[in-house]
């Protein structure tokens, strides 16, 4: 069996913090950080592997930190 | 910074769907958190990726928070003086009609001091897409009222809300434009949720396209935040347009193949 | 020999335009100068040449429009008179910023105000001394004849390339209307636009793959980049002090009086050179024809051999504080204008020349 699967890689030096990403996660893979990053600002990060890659989050970032990967996965 | 989740092994550049286009200079975006500011460049710019335009765009950054536009979109651009960046797109177009020639402008460039180059460029039928950001609000000088700020709206010159008999009404110069006959599409988006994003997007293709058809004027107003002149955290400052600005800027087209929508579309819910 | 024609200075100024290569003309109807696009849009010369020629909804967005063809390295130019030309204040100032190309022909206008259609010279202090906001100046070219209308657009736009600088025409009402022969130039060819992108390699045209963005803009948020624009400024019209100063000397080497004036008043001061003289009034004319630059060592030169000067303008006395600043005090410099639309006669000239210099 082949499953889709995604992930994402967020420039966290980049991020704002804003958490408008948060809200178009469909499977809140996102959540903010503890700490900052040197501007300051508390950064998204991935929290669990749920990811399917539909680039929800990349699309509204403000600031297009997010890169999304998709691809075909076999499962066992 | 460490993730806590770490890499996946599909984390490879084949597997990349999606990743800011590089026609966006690579640098921090001047704008506030959360800004829609952002989102519409990246838009803009995957539009003119996408159609392989950048050796033929002419962009017209605005005076006011996208001032520095010009930083962030890796074309050539002009910086006008305030509300007149329809002036210029006029004649860059002239001089250059097989260039693709836009305009990016807040509503306080668009709606109030630059009115009139706004509606001649529009009555004219110039060949040039505007891109209007509503945010009803005056961003870069410090969150004063604009012509497009709500009644009852705050802002540091309507600290007690815009008083609509001494102030006058919010302008719809979105609507006010489409009964030009020189303008051939005219929408409202938004760029605040993923399937926003990618109507704004669409349609700022569609205007591309026209652009390439001579058809005329293309007018996309999208009605964006400014959580910091609205004082509201990004998320709350999406939440405040869409119950307050959107029953006022109502969301969809407005004029499309040069004829006006009879009934508009209602606002997009998540 | 070009081709000869009688024209109207506002007409001279629109068919040299064409004949220069001009891209686009973007204007706005004023009086005293509206025969400059009524010419244009006559000749139709976006049939033979490809020109763009339009008329604005205003003056702001007139000289916004040449701000942004000059900002994609085109030829273009807009013209106006005097309340006109206070209204392009902000792209003048705009595009001295962001070191652009561009022509402004202003045919001056009584003032202040709506004041007059009347030919007048009241706008010096605005050309010269900068008139939008900032620290900027414009080469400024005062002709005195339609014939010299015609030149100065060739001349303009050669001198705003080679500077990238706004240029100005600072003419009047009287010249701009008035009919002269003129010895038209012979037609250049408008630049195609890959010579315009080689010409103007700063542009803002289209970015190709080859190269990095071009940014027309006159921002720099950061104080010690705008000081260095500002430097670059300044040391650019030091450039043009030293390298573009035009003027003219006339009956000036026996001289023990000398008129100077620039423009229309330089040809009333042409007669009244000669009704002096023929009194037996040993008087010269020292014509500016650059405004900025101002010809400081040469009116000096002439002014500190002779006994007084008159400054002749029709305004309050504008050009007189540079010419004074430049002759020094130990010669006797009066002024006599006339003002809101009044053109002098040659015989007040002479009259003043006796009652202020000579026998003052």
């Amino acid at each position: 069996m082949a499953k889709i699967k995604g992930d994402i890689l967020i420039n966290t030096e980049r991020c704002k913090g804003c958490e408008v990403c948060l809200a178009a996660c469909p499977f809140t893979v996102i959540a903010m950080s503890k700490e900052v990053n040197s501007k300051g600002y508390r950064f998204a990060m991935k929290v669990n592997d749920d990811c399917t890659g539909c680039t929800n989050c990349a699309l509204v970032c403000p600031d297009g930190v997010i890169t999304v990967y998709r691809a075909k996965v076999a499962t066992e | 910074m460490e993730e806590q989740f770490a890499k996946t092994e599909i984390r490879k550049p084949e597997n990349i769907v999606y990743k800011r286009t590089d026609l966006l200079v690579d640098r921090p975006l001047s704008y506030c958190p959360g800004c829609g500011h952002g989102t519409a460049h990246r838009m803009l710019m995957e539009v003119i990726e996408e159609m392989d335009i950048q050796d033929k765009t002419i962009g017209v950054s605005p005076v006011g928070c996208s001032v520095l536009a010009y930083d962030f979109l890796d074309i050539d651009m002009i910086g006008a003086a305030h509300g007149r960046a329809p002036a210029l797109a006029t004649a860059i177009k002239r001089m250059w009609p097989n260039h693709f020639v836009f305009t990016y402008q807040g509503d306080g460039d668009l709606a109030a001091i630059g009115t009139a180059e706004t509606i001649h460029a529009c009555n004219r039928g110039e060949n040039i897409t505007i891109i209007f950001i509503n945010n009803g609000i005056y961003g870069m000088t410090g969150g004063q009222m604009a012509p497009t700020t709500l009644p009852g709206m705050r802002s540091s010159t309507s600290p007690y809300g815009r008083d609509v008999p001494t102030m006058g009404h919010p302008l719809k110069i979105t609507e006010l434009i489409s009964h030009l006959p020189g303008v051939y599409y005219v929408t409202r988006q938004a760029v605040h949720t993923p399937s926003h994003v990618r109507k704004t997007k669409k349609a700022l293709r569609k205007a591309f396209e026209l652009q390439k058809e001579n058809k005329g004027l293309c007018f996309i107003e999208i009605v964006s935040n400014c959580n910091s002149g609205w004082k509201m955290t990004p998320v709350q400052s999406n939440k405040w347009m869409e119950e307050n600005m959107f029953p006022f800027y109502e969301l969809g087209d407005i004029k499309v193949d040069g004829k006006l929508i009879e009934k508009k579309e209602a606002p997009v819910k998540e | 020999m070009g081709e000869l024609r009688l024209m109207k200075g506002n007409e001279a100024v629109a068919e040299a335009a064409i004949r220069a290569g001009c891209d686009g003309y973007f204007g706005y109807p004023i009086t005293p100068q509206s025969e400059v696009m009524e010419y244009l849009m006559a000749e139709k010369p976006f049939e033979r040449t490809g020109m763009v020629v339009l008329q604005a909804e205003s003056e702001v967005a007139a000289v916004n429009m040449i701000y942004g063809g000059a900002g994609t390295g085109k030829m273009v130019m807009t013209s106006s008179s005097s309340p006109g030309i206070s209204l392009m204040q902000e792209g003048i100032s705009y595009m001295a910023g962001a070191e652009l190309p561009a022509l402004i022909v202003n045919i001056v206008r009584g003032g202040p105000g709506l004041g007059t259609i009347q030919p007048s010279q009241a706008d010096y202090f605005q050309a010269v001394k900068g008139g939008g906001h900032g620290d900027y100046k414009m080469l400024v070219l005062a002709p005195a004849s339609v014939q010299e209308m015609c030149d100065h657009v060739k001349l303009g736009f050669d001198k705003a390339f080679e500077y990238r600088t706004p240029v100005m025409i600072l003419s009047d009402g009287a010249i701009g209307q008035m009919m002269e022969k003129v010895v038209l130039f012979d037609h250049i060819p408008r630049r195609s636009d890959d010579e315009v992108v080689k010409q103007c390699p700063w542009a803002s045209n289209g970015r190709p793959k080859t190269r990095t963005h071009n940014i027309i803009t006159s921002l720099d948020l950061d104080p010690a980049g705008q000081e260095r624009v500002n430097l670059k400024l300044q040391a650019k019209y030091k450039v043009m002090e030293q390298n573009e100063v035009l003027y003219e000397e006339i009956q000036c080497e026996d001289a023990d009086y000398l008129f100077v004036a620039f423009g229309l008043s330089a040809r009333i001061c042409q007669k009244a050179t000669d009704l002096a003289r023929a009194k037996g009034i040993k008087v010269g004319l020292f014509r500016p024809i650059t405004l900025f630059p101002f010809p400081a060592m040469q009116v000096s030169n002439v002014g500190n051999r002779v006994k007084g000067i008159l400054v002749v303008e029709m305004n309050a006395g504008q050009m007189i504080e540079d010419v004074k600043l430049s002759v020094g005090c130990k010669v006797k410099i009066e002024h006599f204008g006339r003002f809101g639309g009044i053109i002098p006669s040659p015989d007040e000239v002479v009259r003043a020349l006796e009652q202020n210099i000579i026998g003052g």
